[in-house]
């Protein structure tokens, strides 16, 4: 079957809300899709009672959506815009996140928190960041950022049914692209990487709209006799480490490849890791590719300019191997 | 005067026609932005959100400023740069992404400002400019200059605990601040009384000022001489350190919410009014052009014998040259280079 990512998301939450009376929909304009159409066709098949327009209270719904996770819901808020998750932040980081602990093991949150982020649409600095390392960094939160469809509808489904809040970090570019997917989407088990290409000479861990943008670059680094081996890692966390370090003990080199801001962003704490874990794996030091340090400009050319892609990535890798 | 229901507010023949030249100037520019959509293809990328219906509200609204006075807004924020007296020319460049631009191409659509006009900018996020009006106007009391700051924002923003907090910290300082709901009926793709409590319950939306012992009135925000009037009794009671008003504007949103969002290459457009593709309310939408302020406005005018025929082609007229001129000078104008891209992160590049 030929379908979106967007699509691939929506049919999946609508097995989930077939499968399980108790999973809700909740978010702006989810009744009509979004802006994204991902919801499309949700509230037409379940009803307003199940896919709720909720006001712009970002904060309350998502606390709404903690409460109703704490009382046998399995709510999927949806945030428009991962900059909006701003508003969100201390429901999510001082509340989520901590019920299980506090309550020593009582007060689980199953609740899903779907949302988007990345550049290249023109958005400007408050519509268009990559923000996921700010959640990467709280304990207690699981982090998805799928690259493909069949990644989307999966770990979709596994968030849903996993008992800790999942943040899912989709990708707006990424919405329309098509792709072949079986008739029925197996679930995809949080924490686990996927190897999209293999590779010999370099492992390359991309994230979200990098992961295509880095097998672009393997095909252009092929060319040149250099074989880059594609690593997917799907999950943020817990992040798969013995795929990573499975790889990166093959190829001896690593890059690390996100739309982030480079400068403290979640590539840095893999690289960290890596290094310390296979250290004498390694040929050289990891490479990152991430944005500047800057705020996301308007004007198209500053915009280009401002994200990383394939050359990015093949620019890295020539740095890893030193030619 | 010849209509002898007409009330000028005490507003002087000339500054009516002024006020009315300043509505056809933003309906012009409006046009001309979503006109670029048909006529310049991938010209605009990003998100616009035109501000047609609205032209009374605003226009009304910043008669009732004195220099030194300063507003805030949200990302539909073409209108008042330009009843400020902004140059239009400018402002179409930021939006077309070029560094002649009010913001020299970082910025957008989203995000004019003009601070040497008073005007502080704009938040893309929804109801996150409230407190920065809140601050100014409290900047303004330490100043003790009688400064007044307008704070404009729409229906669903009110929905934002930023909106609540500054509500009650502006009431209990006692700051010179007027917050401008500008109710246009809808937020994005959902009608008012589908996420307001107030309005679910049949009440205006200024009856949140209650709640923060404030001032609270709802206002026909086609009318600009009914705005006018609101805004100076909120604007003179801030001004004698009085405290704030909310003042519920109520106007009719005439476009979509904004343009089209598409993938990088597919062309974007100005999508139909959600009034009609959401809510098949075709006959609603109708009756909102009919009420239109622009043309209403002109009319009364010219039935008051304020404004004459002749007079009010030559500002449709000028407007549309000056709006022609904005478009042009924005086509031909360069794009900021993309080693600018770093620049501005910071007041000073670190070492
Ligand atoms: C915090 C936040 N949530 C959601 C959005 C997406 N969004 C942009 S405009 C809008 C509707 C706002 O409605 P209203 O406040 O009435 O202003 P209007 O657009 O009608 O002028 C929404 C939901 C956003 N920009 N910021
Ligand atoms: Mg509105």
């Amino acid at each position: 079957m030929i379908t979106t990512y967007a699509r691939a998301i929506g049919a999946a939450l609508a097995t989930a809300m077939r499968a399980d009376p108790s999973v809700v929909v909740l978010g702006e304009d989810v009744s009509v899709g979004g802006p994204f159409t991902v919801t499309t066709g949700l509230a037409e098949e379940f009803g307003a009672g199940r896919v709720l327009d909720t006001p712009i209270s970002e904060a309350a719904i998502c606390g709404v959506a903690i409460g109703a996770a704490q009382s046998g819901l399995r709510p999927v808020l949806e945030i428009m815009y991962v900059d909006f998750l701003t508003l969100a932040l201390d429901q999510l980081v001082n509340q989520a996140a901590k019920a299980r602990f506090m309550s020593g093991g009582q007060l689980g949150v199953p609740m899903v928190l779907r949302t988007q982020g990345g550049a290249g649409q023109r958005g400007a600095a408050q519509h268009s960041q990559s923000l996921e390392s700010w959640l990467c960094h709280v304990p207690g939160l699981k982090v998805v950022m799928p690259s493909r469809a069949v990644d989307a509808a999966g770990l979709l489904a596994s968030a849903i049914a996993d008992p800790d809040p999942v943040v899912v970090v989709e990708n707006k570019i990424l919405y329309p692209r098509r792709e072949q997917l079986p008739e029925v989407v197996e679930p995809v088990p949080i924490g686990v990487a996927a190897t999209l290409r293999p590779g010999r000479d370099v492992t390359v861990l991309a994230m979200s709209r990098m992961v295509s943008e880095s097998l672009d670059a393997a095909d252009q680094l092929a060319a040149e006799g250099v074989e880059v081996e594609v690593v997917d890692p799907r999950t943020l966390v817990p992040l798969d480490l013995p795929a990573v370090l499975d790889s990166v003990r093959r190829t001896h080199h690593l890059v690390v490849a996100h739309e982030a801001v480079a400068h403290g962003g979640f590539g840095a704490e893999i690289a960290a890791t890596v290094q310390k874990a296979a250290f004498d794996d390694l040929d050289a030091p990891v490479e990152r590719v991430g944005a500047p340090f800057q705020p996301i400009p308007l004007s198209p050319g500053l915009e280009d300019a401002y994200l990383p892609d394939a050359a990015s990535v093949v620019a890295a890798v020539r740095r890893v191997l030193g030619r | 005067m010849t209509d002898p229901a007409f009330d000028p507010r005490g507003l002087a023949p000339d500054r009516l026609v002024e006020l009315y030249r300043q509505m056809v100037r933003i309906r012009e520019f409006e046009e001309r932005v979503k006109r670029t959509f048909a006529e310049h293809p991938g010209v605009i990328r990003g998100h616009t959100h035109l501000a047609d219906g609205a032209e009374a509200s605003i226009v009304g609204s910043v008669a009732a400023l004195r220099p030194g006075d300063q507003l805030t807004a949200t990302y539909r924020c073409h209108g008042y740069p330009i009843a400020l007296g902004s140059d239009t020319a400018a402002m179409m460049a930021e939006i077309y992404g070029r560094a002649t631009g009010t913001c020299g191409g970082y910025g957008g659509s989203m995000h004019l400002c003009d601070p040497e006009r008073g005007f502080l900018g704009t938040s893309g996020i929804v109801g996150q400019g409230i407190p920065h009006a809140t601050g100014a106007a409290w900047a303004a009391q330490i100043r003790g200059d009688r400064d007044v700051v307008l704070g404009f924002f729409g229906d669903g923003a009110s929905k934002q605990g930023a909106f609540h907090e500054s509500l009650n910290i502006a009431a209990l300082w006692k700051l010179p601040v007027v917050y401008v709901l500008e109710n246009n009926s809808f937020s994005a793709g959902v009608r008012t009384e589908q996420e307001d409590a107030n309005a679910a319950a049949g009440e205006p939306l200024a009856t949140k000022a209650k709640a923060y012992s404030m001032p609270g009135v709802t206002v026909d925000g086609g009318d600009p001489l009914a705005v006018y009037d609101a805004l100076s009794a909120a604007v003179a009671r801030a001004r004698a350190g009085e405290g704030p008003t909310l003042v519920e504007s109520r106007v009719y949103r005439l476009s979509a919410h904004g343009n089209s969002i598409a993938p990088p290459g597919v062309p974007l457009h100005y999508p139909e009014h959600e009034a009609i593709s959401r809510f098949g309310a075709v006959e609603e939408y109708e009756a909102a052009k009919r009420g239109d302020p622009v043309p209403r406005f002109r009319a009364a005018l010219v039935a008051a014998g304020v404004l004459g025929d002749a007079p009010a082609r030559s500002i449709a007229a000028d407007a549309a040259e000056e709006m022609q001129h904005a478009v042009d000078t924005a086509l031909a104008a360069p794009f900021p280079e993309p080693a600018a891209a770093l620049e501005h992160v910071y007041a000073e590049a670190p070492a």
